[in-house]
């Protein structure tokens, strides 16, 4: 079996993207570049659709979509698998560990027995690495971990076939040759990044994605509380600080890996404009961080008068505005 | 966010594992560390667990009172909502709907209880006779 090395990530799916491409040759990857290239700072909160009877907000790009753009950038040859019959997927996993793939591997998080209960609800854009079987136990690779871990065999057929919305139909992906990038070629891949990434952020012509659509969320959060009443109005607010700041976001709702992922290019292009992007990242970071403690006051029942809603929706107007110097700033940098 | 600020609060990762943040170093670079939780989100994340409990609860007096079918109990205790239960059982969705009235409940068979029964990993028995 090949050597593999387990990095522990902030997110999944960079987790697996550098796992995976590190060890088919590309060592230059870092998670924040990973982000990076594969544009993966993004902001959508979906009208008409709720997320466990709340608002359905991301704050990164589509799952898939980073490991998809890094590997492109790098000409990365992949194999990719869905299943219809759940014993097929089990038996070619099988087949391929046994050859010594590594291999990425989308899973349901409810069935991840390695997961503390509280984090295990109906998500099924998580991914990771298995690397290895031994005897009834898979070993896995799980970029949220410190440590590696273990699935049974059972466990693994539930959560490559968790059921519902990103239903993961047993899906598996890996590199099937060695990858190396010149210098020129990862400079390349960070600029295409950034200016993909302006696009996504400034420049689709719906009023709900990108920067203006945090605005949008701060209109609606004015009116929460005659809408739903205050218990589902803080429940609202809760989950808004759940999927900004939960395990898997780096903090700040992905905005300080952001700012890392600049950092880097600064240094990697030597551009001292991007590190003064990276700044303004970090501030976005910062008022994220103060808008979910303002938030916190709410859901925890300490304050609950509409005034006490419309600052909320305040510190987001002024985000959605600080994001939006921060692109066109980002975007009219000449590299 | 500074690297000495990552909060290092109790939360249910405690035991299990810690999660990478981003924030920068004493020399205002960026490094990866290493933080134990945040109590801002954990109390989120309670307050997603309380709601939780409070439908399911709410489920088991409907379910008692004779208002719902013993499947809307089992459906909000393993989290699902009746788009995820359609998906598990395979059933459509406005039947499921339909499944959740005591009346209509009484009727199905054995193999429709299955399903539900797999999807719930529980017993036929505890669907039919539920306490």
């Amino acid at each position: 079996m090949q050597e593999f090395k387990h990095y522990q990530s902030a997110h999944c799916e960079n987790g697996v993207t550098i796992g995976l491409l590190r060890q088919a040759g590309l060592h230059q990857i870092t998670e924040p570049l990973a982000f990076g290239i594969g544009s993966g700072l993004f902001y959508i909160d979906i009208p008409f659709l709720t997320l466990q009877s709340g608002p359905a907000i991301s704050f990164r790009s589509i799952p898939g979509s980073i490991f998809k753009r890094t590997c492109k950038a790098f000409d990365v040859k992949l194999q990719s698998h869905k299943y219809r019959d759940e014993d097929k997927a089990m038996a070619e996993m099988d087949a391929l560990l046994a050859e010594g793939k590594s291999i990425g591997c989308q899973v349901g998080v409810y069935h991840l027995t390695y997961y503390p209960k509280e984090y295990r609800f109906h998500f099924n854009a998580h991914n990771m690495i298995v690397f290895g079987k031994e005897g009834n136990d898979y070993l896995v690779s799980d970029p949220i971990m410190e440590e590696t871990t273990r699935l049974a065999s059972e466990d693994m057929r539930k959560v490559r076939f968790a059921k519902g919305v990103f239903a993961p139909r047993g899906h598996i992906y890996y590199p099937t040759q060695e990858i190396h990038a010149t210098e020129d070629q990862i400079k390349r891949a960070i600029v295409k990044g950034i200016k993909r990434n302006c696009g996504e952020m400034l420049r689709i012509p719906v009023w709900f994605i990108g920067a203006k659509g945090i605005n949008h969320t701060a209109k609606n959060i004015r009116k929460w509380k005659s809408k739903y009443g205050d218990r589902r109005a803080a429940l609202n607010l809760g989950q808004i600080v759940r999927m900004q700041e939960e395990i898997g976001t780096g903090g700040g709702g992905f905005r300080f890996l952001y700012a890392a992922f600049l950092e880097e290019s600064a240094a990697i292009l030597g551009n001292d404009e991007l590190l003064r992007a990276s700044e303004m990242f970090t501030n976005a970071g910062d008022m994220w961080r103060d808008s979910a403690v303002q938030m916190a006051g709410i859901y925890k029942g300490r304050l609950s008068s509409q005034a006490d809603y419309n600052l909320s929706a305040d510190m987001l107007t002024e985000i959605s505005a600080v994001e939006k110097e921060a692109f066109l700033y980002l975007d009219k940098i000449k590299l | 966010m500074k690297k000495s600020e990552i909060p290092q609060d109790d939360s249910p990762l405690k035991g299990w594992t810690r999660e990478v943040c981003y924030a920068k170093n004493e020399e205002g670079k960026y490094e990866a560390g290493l933080s134990t939780g945040w109590s801002i989100k954990k109390d989120a994340l309670d307050g997603a667990w309380e709601e939780v409990e409070r439908r399911i609860n709410e489920a088991l007096q409907k379910v008692r009172a004779n208002e719902a079918s013993p499947i809307l109990y089992f459906m909000e205790k393993s989290l699902m909502d009746e788009g995820v239960l359609a998906h598990y059982t395979g059933i459509w969705k406005w039947r499921v709907k339909r499944h959740l009235k005591p009346q209509v409940f009484s009727k199905l068979n054995d193999k429709v209880l299955q399903k539900y029964a797999n999807a719930f990993e529980i017993s036929i028995d505890e669907l039919k006779n539920f306490k």
